[in-house]
């Protein structure tokens, strides 16, 4: 077969499978419905979840560990301790507050100026400012961190100073795990509708199938327009898909632009973007050419001519 | 062309419907398989078409023995056999011209020859014109050399019928058996599976008589044969 002629029978299978859909209109708008509503669900939480980490992401990436050296540590083991805390790859920065420093400014700011004259000694500790990485700010990363500075004999504690964006990134990760398994369980949902309604339209052509099969043609042959019609189905979904998100973001933007504004925030919501929507498409394309796929096998085979 | 070589075929429900049959048919033969319902007639067709395997023996059509050809290799087989039903087995819903291109389409045949062969294979059953109609709109006995232009469209060195006269009446009968004979005249290997024994002899070709799944006897030309003088 010349690549021109099996270009022209994929183009048939194709043109053909569309055709039926279009023949059928409510049966077609009905399962798409259904395959829409389904990818909807997992690319809508998607999205959230990349909002979310957007609107708080200039919180979340200036996470602080603050490291109190014990009172006996001199400065110059101090500033030796903060060179080799800027030699960890996850550290973006370190500053030194010296004790002395560190007596000046509370002196200076607290009001207790007075009361501090009456101490012989400094009472404060020298301090590390630590600032990881973007990179390196999840949860976890933060939590090895703390633990890593927390086991140098010279350090008293460690603190994270904002311990609610380990919570909040413990919750996003809630989310996106729920957001993997919404994917799973409703990405199995769509193989099962395709898969079905491609059953049901094996079984409806089943007469053709068998003269097909008689005058030699072959399982392949036979498979094609199916195979068409359950990724148009599941591209067709797909897009049904994105339209519903688009339309729910659009809903959403104004009144979320107004919450931002309430928390001095100019916050926008972001829709799906580029590769958000070229996974959706990708994954109804993949979902419904498996789901024909698995049926055609499953069906096409029991399907032989009678004489 | 063909060849039964002590073929027996024993059906899931435990019928026999063939047992222990040999005959030979050449090619380029016309034949006429005769004999009672339930006699085997259409279990030899089958067989020959790959719809069924032998049970036991050996059956060889066109080079290919069919107890052993891979099932992927079925497709290709039976592009080498037109098939013609008694109830034509047309597809309702798509015209003359779809149902008599299918086996071009299965077998990736260029369009434009498409075009020109469907032509061809309408005009030499006598249905040129008729390619935008849907079987329903045709008569029965049009509606059967449809079936027939579809069987030969792909220039298959065998052709075989089940009954083909079936639903027509004496004079269209024997028209479909006249065509029949126009593809043997240009080497074509035609086996007929027929009750119609006014036909057979009509035509005076090789006839095989079956019985109870066994070859009861065979008649040339115009011999009388054993169904004949019942």
């Amino acid at each position: 077969m010349s690549l021109g002629v099996a270009g022209a029978r994929h183009m048939q299978a194709f043109l053909g499978s569309l055709g039926r859909l279009a023949r059928n209109p409510f049966a077609t708008i009905l399962t798409l419905l259904v395959i829409g509503l389904a990818l909807a669900l997992p690319t809508a939480l998607r999205i959230f979840v990349t909002n979310a980490q957007a609107a708080t992401g200039d919180f979340a990436n200036a996470v602080d560990l603050s490291v109190y050296l014990k009172t006996d540590v001199p400065l110059a083991k101090a500033e030796q301790l903060a060179r080799s805390a800027r030699e960890r790859a996850e550290v973006a920065a370190v500053t030194l507050i010296p004790a002395d420093k560190a007596l000046e400014e509370f002196r200076a700011y607290s009001g207790f100026g007075a009361a501090l004259e009456a101490l012989k000694e400094n009472p404060l500790p020298h301090v590390l400012h630590v600032r990881p990485r973007e990179t390196a700010s999840s949860a976890a990363a933060l939590e090895s961190l703390r633990r890593y500075f927390a086991a140098w004999p010279e350090v008293d504690i460690v603190q994270i100073d904002s311990e609610w964006v380990m919570r909040f990134n413990a919750i996003l990760e809630v989310m996106r795990r729920l957001l993997v398994i919404a994917a799973a369980l409703l990405g199995a949902g769509v193989l099962a509708v395709i898969g079905n309604t491609i059953r049901l339209e094996i079984l409806n052509r089943r007469a053709e199938i068998e003269v097909t099969k008689l005058v030699g043609g072959s399982n392949g042959f036979v498979r094609r327009p199916f195979l068409y019609t359950g990724v148009l189905y599941g591209l067709g979904g797909a897009l049904l898909a994105w339209l519903i998100v688009a339309a729910a973001v659009a809903v959403l933007g104004q009144p979320v632009a107004t919450l931002a504004q309430l928390y001095g925030s100019r916050y926008m919501l972001h829709g799906p973007t580029g590769d958000d929507i070229g996974t959706l498409l990708g994954a109804g394309t993949v979902l419904g050419w498996l789901g024909a796929w698995i049926s055609a096998a499953r069906h096409l085979r029991s399907i032989e001519p009678r004489a | 062309m063909i060849a039964f070589e002590r073929v027996s075929k024993r059906y899931p429900n435990g019928r026999e419907a063939l047992s222990n049959v040999t005959f030979n048919i050449n090619t380029g033969e016309m034949v006429f398989l005769t004999g009672r319902s339930g006699a085997g007639k259409s279990t030899v067709l089958k067989l020959i078409a790959l719809l069924e395997r032998p049970s036991r023996g050996t059956l060889l059509v066109n080079g290919k023995n069919t107890s052993t050809l891979k099932t992927r290799h079925i497709p290709a087989f039976r592009r080498g056999i037109g098939v013609v039903f008694q109830d034509h087995k047309l597809l309702a819903d798509r015209p003359v011209f779809d149902n008599v291109a299918l086996p071009l389409i299965v077998a990736a045949t260029p369009l434009k020859e498409i075009d020109k062969r469907v032509r061809a294979a309408l005009d030499q059953v006598g249905l040129l014109g008729k390619e935008r109609m849907l079987p329903f709109e045709l008569s029965v006995g049009e509606q059967q050399r449809v079936g027939i232009a579809r069987a030969v469209i792909s220039k298959p060195p065998l052709l075989i019928a089940d009954e083909p006269t079936g639903n027509l009446d004496p004079d269209l009968s024997l028209e479909v058996m006249r065509l029949f004979r126009r593809f043997q005249d240009v080497g074509v290997t035609v086996v007929v599976a027929t009750h119609d024994l006014h036909i057979v002899r009509e035509f005076g070709q090789r006839e095989i008589v079956l019985d109870n799944g066994q070859v009861q006897g065979e008649a040339l030309d115009c011999l009388p044969s054993v169904v004949a003088t019942r």
